[in-house]
């Protein structure tokens, strides 16, 4: 139990690999190949300039860069919203100037910057766009839009009727991603999706997109101009500089560890460090076993127990096991029962899901630096502490990131 | 007037309650064939603008020209090609409707958002669908408002086709009323007609609602 099981992450690399999914939900291959748009004659500087890329099936590729780097002109030139001035891109190996512009978009899922919900179609309505202009049977285009909305977390039977105008910006923007999703498309272009939403749902919603994107599979586009979010959702990050250079093109961990030039090195920030270990979870670290004491326990039991381990710490826990606070061998000078009055609060709860750099925020907002992880019931399942955190920022090696690169 | 005339006779009213109503449905009938063939025309000319914007100054300039010309100089000049009769009159009706309803229909498809427009594209649309079931679904309101301004004048001016045999409830007040000297049809006209435009007016709001419900939506939240 106090082994974290490397081998059950579903982090960055290990998200792109083909699973056993159906190939209908599994992505396509992206590739752009010396790609170049001026919108002025010729002369005039590129909004991208000789830009290459691929993107491997099942991936999210973030796009990110300063304002006006052409971050949404490359993504516009993927659904042929912006023809290219020169260069190639393809699908799966499909030249996609040879395909009809309807039919091409019929097959991206779009999400753009300012969602663009149809102000006139009820939620139902908007999510079932796409199977609309591509004339599946009605009865099946319910069916979808139900399990859509189910998919984004809006409840169908409460939002299936209203308009647009009768819900919140985060709701919009997951009907955004809903009606992107409708048609199952191999590949999805989404162009800043959570920029209008607050700070703590931005990070909900991102939450539920890693776990939805776990599932569905799609080769994915994403644009977004805040480092944290390309870090959380990227396979691959591209840089841009202004005037549409590549800077850099790799994993997350390998831009954060390896910047490839100073622009590279300036964007990320001096943090980078920090950053890194949003990469790797408390899961992967190996948790420490702790010490704990039920309240009511009698303080001499608790007090043997403490002085036979290492940390200075024990946790006092109610009967389901879920901590209530902190105990120190002062608290158990003498006889009697533990109060649980006496337990230092600030226990913080962290899962084996939250990054290293959630957790070490948390633990070095409380008193003692430890954190005890629980499961979902709230049990608590180990340790860890400030000190395991300082040595993987002092290694550099990132726990379980062995294939990060791949 | 001659003397000793009241003015109001509802024992008149009461007798010629047929030639009332004969006339009340030919003014119902003119409003709606000029409003109706305007609208056909001023649709075509907008989507046109839209084609090529550089035609927008030209089509609303010269709908503008013929919303200047006085009624009575517009039958006159069209007199000598259609003579007295109803054509002559609906081809002035319809002019008078242009500006409005091209100007309106423009607004209208200008005030769907860009973002929706971008969206439409990205989804997948042809151009004619995204024409039809987004561009003038999100329009219908403000064509709806241009259709009631449109549809209110020509009731007013509808009367005045009267002067060429034609006129609606304009007969009763002109030949009926003032040639006549009579004003209990001059009052029966005239009443007629503003209840005519006010219901007019609310019936096609009525329907607007009832298309638009999206935008009752928008109403209550914000
Ligand atoms: N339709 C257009 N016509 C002319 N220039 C354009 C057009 N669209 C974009 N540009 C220019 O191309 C450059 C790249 O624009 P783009 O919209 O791709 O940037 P971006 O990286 O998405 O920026 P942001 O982060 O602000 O959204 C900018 O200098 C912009 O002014
Ligand atoms: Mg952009």
């Amino acid at each position: 139990m106090t082994t974290a099981a490397p081998d059950d992450r579903s982090t960055v690399a290990a998200r792109g690999q083909p699973t056993d999914t159906p190939a209908s939900t599994t992505g396509a291959v992206v590739e752009l190949d010396h790609v170049t748009k001026r919108y002025g004659p010729p002369g005039t500087p590129p909004a991208v300039n000789e830009l290459s890329l691929t993107i491997p099936a099942g991936e999210i590729c973030v796009l990110v860069g300063p304002s006006g780097c052409g971050k949404t002109t490359t993504m516009k030139m993927i659904n042929r919203l912006v023809e290219p001035t020169s260069g190639r891109l393809t699908i799966d190996g499909r030249d996609v100037m040879q395909l009809s512009p309807v039919d091409l978009r019929r097959q991206i899922g779009y999400v753009i910057q300012q969602v663009g919900l149809f102000p006139h179609m009820t939620v139902g309505d908007n999510t079932g766009v796409v199977p609309r202009l591509l004339r599946w049977p009605e009865a099946r285009i319910r069916e979808r839009v139900e399990e859509l909305l189910d998919l984004v977390g809006l409840e169908a039977a409460a939002y299936r009727d209203r308009y647009p105008s009768e819900l919140s910006g985060g709701e919009r923007q997951r009907v955004g991603v809903a009606r992107a999703l409708a048609a199952d498309p191999p590949v999805m272009l989404m162009d800043e999706p959570f920029g209008a939403v607050d700070p703590i749902r931005r990070d909900r919603l991102q939450n539920e997109f890693l776990r939805l994107q776990s599932r569905v599979r799609k080769t994915i586009v994403f644009v977004t101009h805040d480092v944290d979010e390309a870090i959380k959702m990227a396979d691959r990050i591209a840089i841009l500089q202004r005037g549409g250079i590549l800077a850099q093109y790799d994993t997350p961990d390998a831009i954060l560890s390896h910047p490839a030039n100073e622009f590279v090195e300036r964007f990320v920030g001096a943090d980078r460090g920090l950053k890194r270990l949003s990469l790797a979870r408390v899961r992967d670290l190996e948790l420490i076993r702790p010490v704990l004491v039920r309240a009511g326990t009698d303080r001499t039991d608790a007090r043997r127990e403490l002085q036979a381990s290492a940390i200075g710490f024990a946790l006092l826990v109610d009967d389901g096991g879920r901590p209530l606070g902190w105990i120190r061998d002062t608290d158990v000078d003498e006889q009697g029962p533990i109060d649980p009055e006496q337990a230092t609060p600030g226990a913080s709860l962290i899962e084996p899901e939250t990054t290293l750099r959630d957790a070490l925020s948390t633990m070095l907002a409380s008193s003692v630096q430890l954190g005890a992880v629980v499961d979902q019931n709230e049990r608590v399942v180990g340790l860890i502490s400030v000190d395991q955190i300082s040595e993987v920022l002092q290694s550099g090696n990132l726990p379980g990131s062995t294939d990060a690169t791949g | 007037m001659p003397p000793g005339e009241p003015l109001l006779r509802p024992d008149w009213v009461v007798n010629n309650l047929d030639v009332i109503g004969e006339r009340l449905a030919e003014h119902l009938g003119m409003t709606a064939t000029a409003v109706g063939v305007g609208f056909v025309i001023s649709f075509v000319l907008a989507l046109l603008i839209r084609r090529r914007r550089a035609l927008h100054a030209t089509v609303v300039g010269a709908a503008g020209i013929l919303y200047a010309i006085p009624s009575l100089a517009l039958f006159a000049f069209l007199i000598p090609f259609s003579g007295i009769s109803f054509v002559t009159a609906e081809i002035a009706l319809v002019s008078y409707t242009l500006l409005i309803l091209v100007r309106n229909i423009l607004l209208g498809l200008d005030s769907v958002p860009s973002d929706v427009l971008e969206a439409a594209d990205g989804m997948g649309y042809t151009s004619r669908q995204r024409l039809w079931r987004v561009e003038l679904p999100i329009a219908l309101p403000i064509i709806v408002a241009g259709l009631r301004i449109a549809t209110v004048t020509t009731i007013g001016l509808v009367t005045v086709t009267s002067l060429i045999g034609q006129g609606g409830l304009g007969y009763l007040i002109v030949v009926a009323g003032i040639n006549a000297f009579f004003p209990t049809a001059i009052y029966v006209g005239a009443l007629l007609s503003v209840a005519l435009a006010v219901a007019a007016d609310a019936l096609l709001l009525a329907v607007q609602r009832r298309l638009t419900p999206w935008s009752a939506a928008r109403g209550e939240t914000s």
